[in-house]
């Protein structure tokens, strides 16, 4: 048409654009939150947090050991007997509301510190994981005022201290999460984060600091799964919440079996993300990539098997690849980042082990081509074809960019598939015909059902598991009762 | 209905229909089989590579890039050939060392002012026909207006769909003028303007898309710039997406030109990286995506010099053609 002679290289790479890592500061060393102030431990340890990244030591964090989280529940019994309890809800509200504020005011602060200590892209921490915490405790910040009208009878009263166990995948959020419904609702908390990502939940307690939270409401202490035993087993504990493996929440129903103290659960997922013939097709590739490498796939209801009818099969897979070929991993700092790095080589290394099983048990495996950085933790995005549903990889949680594709040939046998598993925490459908969905919703055995999208999240939507997933709501009018003194069913 | 993705084939037998005469049963049955649109989801995905973040030499190319896919336009009725020359000036050369535009746009009685000021360059003229803005006129005067425009020494002609007809369903006679307008065209290259903003689904974009691309567009093209809402990023992914789709089937790369609505360059720049990553890198090319656009030149060559000097000149420094 022009007699503008093509690109010498039809190509356009986008220069780095990394975020300032200043904005984050980052102290040498954090103690424990307990009772409003920073402490060392009594009797606990030390420990280094690493960017997952570039493998360099961001900080030395305190382990907290028995006796330290004995102070964090007594401080946290004594503010609920003393303040927060007596506390009237619209008081409660106005400091969740400052909190959710904070959380804005700071939030590039918050994206950045979160993803040097995650190794999650910027776009993901600042766009996904800080606004919606923020959301979180607007959310709940205006309920506190109103729960004699969720549902729970005339005047619902809180369960006391909450021990809350978090994991390293969206370390804000979770805390966010955890922490708003239960002090809406009137309780205290010691809230233990995971021991590869404790940065951002110390720099929330800061801003619980600068909200002018009374002291001992909000307890935040950190160190490994020792830590998080002691805390879950401490007998003045009035509510366990726990997000994580299942494996370790097994464990914990058994420790709580027979005792007073509530529990509820949000463990591990192998969600099926369900795509007819009739879908929406160039949105289901999205949906696809986004269900399970958003967050490198470390997301407990990731969409991690795709089950596609057998009519589209070729074509949707021929669609994917060409798509993930354009999907850009590297440097979590940089704005165009689309993957980011392992949290850690621990599940690096699990990762690496369960995607050789795929290949040893008949799966063919596929990556983009795509370099990865020399130092740190990483894992090219993966996807497995001609996978039937007794490998490893379609039964176990992997919990990494590796997607395990399946095909199906008609709705019932979709059904089938989907809730062939021990899990049961979210799934997807993706078709164009209305009554499929609800079809399908109706069917499908998993807390939540993504229509004709996935990993989408909202502090007015409960979350939550059926069967090994977990048991018990977050969010919503439904995640209150989580954290009061009513009969809930799971 | 079930969607099924087009083959090869089902595209030749379409794209055949010329010969045989175009039924509505036949290109509905072809149309309405597409895959569907979902609507949050091409939103997210827009809004998601809205936050590409385009930096320095990066930034550089791209700016240059999108001064050389500009279809430097005016549409008005108070256009003169006084106005025409000094844009079609401009056109040559946008300024010191930056690249020409791709072509000027212009109403069709001009085309012969702009073909005059343009001589011994390599920037083309465009010239709107069909009765546009509206395309509400008989068949007859549509390609009257296209050969007036052609014969006076346009380059390309911009030929908006009858929007009516593809609303009520008579896509044979939508598909059936843009076949006529495009032999009308003779050597020029026809871009087909879908009015996206009337055509307001998705699902209608993607449809009248393959329709005009089946019947021969060698261009699709959002907006007139008269209606509101034009370009939209949304919108030009399903474009983009429905080159790419048929490049995959045919192994042609047609073109996708945005018009309306693009003033600045964070707005083209969103555009390019759109065209980069939805139909691919062999797009980025004045043959295969335009922007129609008045008052982003001096936009862009704003901010290409504040890219070289580090600071922002004023306005004053920047001619107003």
């Amino acid at each position: 048409m022009t007699s503008v002679p093509d690109l010498v290289t039809p190509t356009w790479e986008y220069a780095p654009a990394p975020e300032s890592r200043a904005i984050a500061t980052l102290r040498a060393s954090y103690g424990l939150f307990i009772d409003g102030a920073f402490a060392d431990p009594v009797d606990g340890g030390v420990r280094k947090t690493v960017n997952p990244a570039t493998e360099e030591v961001l900080a030395e964090v305190a382990d907290a050991g028995p006796k330290d989280v004995d102070r964090a529940v007594q401080a946290a019994r004594r503010a609920f007997i003393e303040v927060w309890g007596p506390m009237p809800g619209r008081e409660r509200a106005k400091y969740l509301y400052r909190v959710a504020r904070l959380i804005q005011e700071r939030a590039r602060e918050f994206a950045v510190l979160e993803t040097l200590d995650n190794g999650k892209p910027i776009r993901e921490s600042r766009d996904v994981d800080v606004p919606l915490a923020a959301a979180h405790f607007f959310h709940h910040a205006g309920w506190a005022d109103k729960l004699a009208h969720a549902g729970y009878g005339p005047d619902p009263r809180p369960l006391g201290v909450a021990a809350q166990v978090i994991p390293w995948n969206f370390p804000l959020l979770m805390a966010a999460w955890k922490l708003a419904p239960a002090l809406a609702t009137g309780n205290t908390v010691v809230l233990k984060p995971a021991e590869t990502t404790p940065l951002s939940a110390l720099l929330l307690a800061e801003v619980l600091q600068q909200a002018g939270l009374p002291p001992g409401v909000v307890n935040i202490v950190t160190g490994d799964g020792a830590t998080g035993a002691a805390l879950v087993a401490h007998p003045d504990v009035d509510k366990v919440a726990f997000t994580g493996s299942t494996e370790v929440g097994k464990a914990i129903q058994r420790q709580l079996a027979g005792t007073r103290t509530r529990l509820t659960l949000e463990l591990g997922g192998k969600a099926a993300n369900v795509v007819f013939d009739d879908a929406p097709l160039d949105q289901a590739v999205e949906g696809i990539v986004n269900g399970i490498f958003f967050n490198q796939g470390h997301v407990c209801c990731a969409g991690s098997r795709l089950l596609v009818q057998e009519s589209l099969h070729d074509e949707l897979l021929d669609r994917l690849k060409e798509r993930l070929g354009t999907l850009r991993l590297g440097d979590p700092l940089d704005k165009n980042t689309d993957i980011g790095a392992i949290n850690s080589a621990e599940q690096l290394q699990r990762i690496t082990e369960l995607a050789a099983s795929g290949e040893a048990e008949g799966a063919q495996r596929w990556s983009p081509d795509c370099a990865l950085p020399e130092r740190g933790f990483w894992f090219a995005p993966t996807v497995f074809t001609g996978v039937a549903q007794s490998h490893r990889i379609a039964q176990e949680e992997i919990f990494g960019p590796v997607l395990s594709v399946l095909t199906f040939r008609t709705p019932q046998e979709a059904v089938e598939k989907a809730n062939n598993t021990p899990y049961g925490l979210s799934a997807g459908v993706w078709t164009d015909k209305g009554s499929l969905i609800l079809w399908m919703a109706q069917r499908l055995r998993a807390g939540v059902v993504w229509a004709n999208t996935f990993n989408r999240f909202d502090p007015t939507s409960p979350f939550g598991g059926y069967k090994e997933s977990g048991f018990g709501r977050e969010g919503g009018r439904q995640g209150l009762g989580a954290y009061l003194d009513v009969e809930v069913d799971a | 209905m079930t969607a099924v993705v087009p083959t090869a084939d089902d595209f030749a037998s379409v794209t055949a229909l010329a010969d045989a005469g175009a039924s509505d049963a036949t290109l509905r049955r072809f149309l309405h089989g597409l895959p569907g649109v979902d609507a949050v989801g091409v939103e997210a995905r827009a809004a998601t590579l809205a936050t590409r973040s385009i930096k320095k030499d990066a930034k550089a190319q791209a700016i240059d890039l999108a001064i050389a896919m500009t279809d430097l336009t005016t549409l008005e009725g108070m256009d003169t050939p006084g106005k025409v020359r000094a844009m079609c000036a401009k056109a040559r050369r946008p300024a010191a060392d930056a690249p020409p535009v791709a072509a000027v746009c212009v109403y069709g009685d001009l085309v012969a002012e702009a073909v005059g000021a343009l001589r011994g360059s390599d920037v083309k003229v465009a010239a709107v026909a069909t009765a546009f803005p509206s395309g509400r006129a008989s068949l007859a005067v549509k390609l009257a207006d296209t050969r007036e425009a052609v014969a006076a020494g346009a380059h390309e002609i911009d030929m908006v769909i009858d929007r009516g007809a593809f609303l009520t369903g008579r896509y044979g006679q939508v598909f059936e003028e843009i076949q006529a307008v495009k032999e009308a065209c003779g050597p020029a290259h026809l871009k087909v303007i879908l009015e996206t903003g009337e055509l307001a689904t998705y699902d209608n974009v993607r449809r009248a898309s393959w329709l005009a691309l089946a019947a021969g567009a060698d261009f699709i093209k959002t907006s007139t710039g008269k209606v509101a809402p034009a370009a939209t990023l949304p919108v030009a992914v399903v474009m983009l997406e429905a080159v790419r789709d048929v490049a995959r089937l045919t192994g042609q790369r047609r073109g996708v030109k945005v018009a309306g609505g693009v003033r600045t360059t964070k707005d083209a720049i969103r555009y390019l990286v759109v065209v980069n990553e939805v139909a691919g890198p062999q797009w980025l090319h004045p043959d295969r995506f335009r922007i129609g656009a008045s008052s982003l030149l001096n936009d862009l060559l704003m901010q290409r010099e504040k890219l070289r000097t580090g600071r922002y000149a004023g306005p004053d420094y920047f001619t107003v053609d």
